[in-house]
């Protein structure tokens, strides 16, 4: 039978586990974000392949 | 079966996660991060949110790594100085070697993180930042030189001019003036420290100035870079950073600083254990105020013409 026995030890570990994994989330977001600033730098974002960009299209088109 | 066995007592190493978030010294940061933002965001390059955000971030985490770097190297020292025993390297929760690789990574990481993020101009700064505080600071000029405070002083003065840089890609007088400011503000600000925590450093044989060369002369050198640091404080309201805030707020918090440094030269030992060293005590407090308030008003004047205000 397992000892249930929650030591001190396991606490502290947990606490390095769940803050690692919070900042790990946390660093996927920046890039996510700083991603999304970069490619639209400061415009929308536009596809460059097999569509028709709509900004080189004329207005009204 | 069993997953958990027998442990006597929780080993070294068996960290916290809040262990290595004390490494990275976060009340430091919190002037780290505070300046760098002023810095980055009085610029007049403007600076996507993002980025901005990214870049504030990744100078945090880079001062963050130098903190570790410097609890590694001065584990010793802590351990003397009842300010800093319980730090968790001298009090055992975390090895030295952890400090140091958790410091190194960071740094590291910081570096090439603002580079993509920003310039490699703001990245070269901070690279440089880190290893003034490591090196220089750290492993030099503390045990060395009782103007320890003086020229370390100038690596808690980047963050603005990494700010400004990450927002601009250069130096301009601006940023260096903000630079100066903090540079020149140290010294003042961490003699007063030494003045009412004395034993400590006694104890630890760091050469700070009251060991050194005594508490008068201390008392004379809080005053002398305090009257130095007059100028260069109002020097900023002229660039086009300052503003109207600036000015007021430099002008009467300048007026204040100047009479508390008067007030610290002006005592003496008896007067200054008679009363538990109340002045020297609210000049190191009126000290911190004096630099949030400062960069808080170049902030200010930014937002003012920002809103079209100015």
């Amino acid at each position: 039978m397992a000892i249930r026995a929650e030591h001190e030890l396991h606490r502290r570990r947990l606490s390095r586990n769940v803050g690692l994994g919070v900042v790990l989330v946390g660093f996927v977001a920046v890039i996510f974000g700083l991603t999304v600033a970069k490619v639209s730098n400061n415009g929308a974002v536009e596809g460059f392949d097999h569509v028709v960009r709509p900004s080189l299209l004329e207005a009204g088109e | 079966m069993s997953d958990a066995t027998h442990i006597p007592q929780a080993r070294d190493g068996e960290a916290e996660f809040g262990d290595y978030i004390a490494l990275l010294k976060p009340r430091v940061m919190s002037l780290v991060v505070f300046t760098a933002m002023v810095g980055l965001l009085v610029a007049p390059t403007p600076v996507h949110p993002m980025v901005g955000f990214a870049a504030i971030l990744f100078i945090a985490v880079g001062a963050g790594g130098s903190g570790a770097l410097n609890m590694w190297w001065d584990a010793d020292i802590d351990a003397v100085m009842r300010r800093t025993k319980s730090r968790p390297v001298p009090a055992g929760r975390v090895t030295p070697d952890q400090a140091l690789a958790f410091g190194l990574t960071l740094s590291g990481f910081a570096i090439v993180m603002l580079a993509l993020a920003t310039n490699l101009f703001a990245a070269g700064l901070l690279a440089f930042t880190i290893f003034f505080y490591a090196v220089i600071y750290t492993m030099w000029l503390k045990r060395w030189t009782p103007q320890n405070i003086v020229i370390g002083g100038a690596a808690g003065a980047f963050p603005p001019m990494i700010g400004w840089a990450a927002a601009t890609g250069g130096v301009s007088l601006e940023s260096v003036l903000m630079f100066a400011l903090i540079f020149m503000w140290t010294p003042p600000h961490f003699w007063a420290l030494a003045l009412f925590m004395r034993s400590d450093y006694d104890d630890a044989g760091v050469p700070m100035l009251t060991v050194t060369h005594g508490r008068r002369i201390t008392r004379a050198h809080i005053l002398a870079y305090t009257l130095l640091l007059v100028p260069v404080a109002l020097a900023l309201a002229f660039t086009p950073v300052g503003g109207p805030v600036y000015a007021i707020v430099a002008l009467a918090m300048n007026a204040l600083f100047v009479k508390g440094a008067y007030d610290i030269w002006r005592r003496d030992e008896p007067m200054s254990e008679t009363d538990n060293f109340r002045v020297e005590k609210a000049f190191f407090r009126f000290s911190l105020l004096y630099l949030f308030a400062h960069f808080g008003a170049l902030l200010i004047d930014a937002l003012l013409r920002l809103a079209g205000v100015m």
